[in-house]
């Protein structure tokens, strides 16, 4: 089930455990920064090419700009 | 995480083109000397000069920043607590700020020295305005030399 994450130290643990990280930013930004092994899958390619990009049966962690 | 911009404003690694250019974070000393509020100043002022620094920030055990000791500060009589000479609430920047735009402000706003903190407030180190200065005109001059770059090579 999908819940939402505010601690970095839950996205840094996730990560050393082999999480999926996703940025949904446009590809210029993602570009210049993302975080470490983060996968570029833009918001509105999600729906489209979420199931064939991602592994199902890992953690997958999704991050935009700020919570807003 | 609340996004990105959390992650980059704690210091955190990132991939990318611009993780390759200097940013407030990676210019900012980080051997900058410490000390507490409940501190007197004496032996702070010692400590300092054996650094051979002459700026000190205050810090509590998280390395959260309460304070600046600049010349002035570390003049005073050396009796007097950290609490009571310190500069508090200095102005503080993010890690992930561009050495170009941090460097400009420095100058524009006559800036000496500047605690680089995370998003929680956390000491990541101090940057001088000679510095960022530096940084930035290295950084320009590489900027300048790639076109020079890109034309040499295999025909």
């Amino acid at each position: 089930m999908p819940h939402e994450i505010h601690e970095r130290r839950e996205v840094q643990a996730l990560m050393d455990r082999g999480a999926q990280i996703v940025e949904v930013l446009p590809l210029d930004e993602f570009e210049e920064d993302h975080l470490p092994g983060a996968i570029h899958l833009p918001l509105r390619k999600i729906e489209a090419e979420a199931r064939q990009r991602l592994d199902g049966d890992r953690p997958i962690v999704v991050y935009c700009w700020d919570p807003a | 995480m609340d996004g990105k911009l959390d992650w980059l404003a704690a210091g955190l690694p990132t991939e990318g083109t611009n993780a390759q250019l200097p940013r407030a974070g990676t210019v900012a000393r980080r051997d900058v000397p410490t000390c507490r509020l409940d501190e007197l100043l004496g032996p702070v002022r010692e400590r300092v000069r054996e650094a051979r620094w002459d700026a000190c920030v205050v810090v509590n055990d998280e390395r959260v920043v309460f304070g600046l000791l600049r010349k002035a500060q570390l003049e005073r009589d050396a009796d007097e607590s950290i609490e009571r000479v310190m500069r508090p609430g200095p102005s503080t920047f993010r890690p992930h700020v561009p050495i170009a735009e941090m460097a400009a402000f420095m100058v524009s706003h006559n800036l000496a020295s500047s605690p680089i903190t995370t998003s929680d407030g956390r000491l990541v180190g101090l940057i001088r305005r000679e510095d960022a200065v530096q940084a930035a005109h290295e950084l320009h001059a590489g900027k300048e030399q790639t076109p020079w770059k890109r034309k040499t090579g295999p025909a």
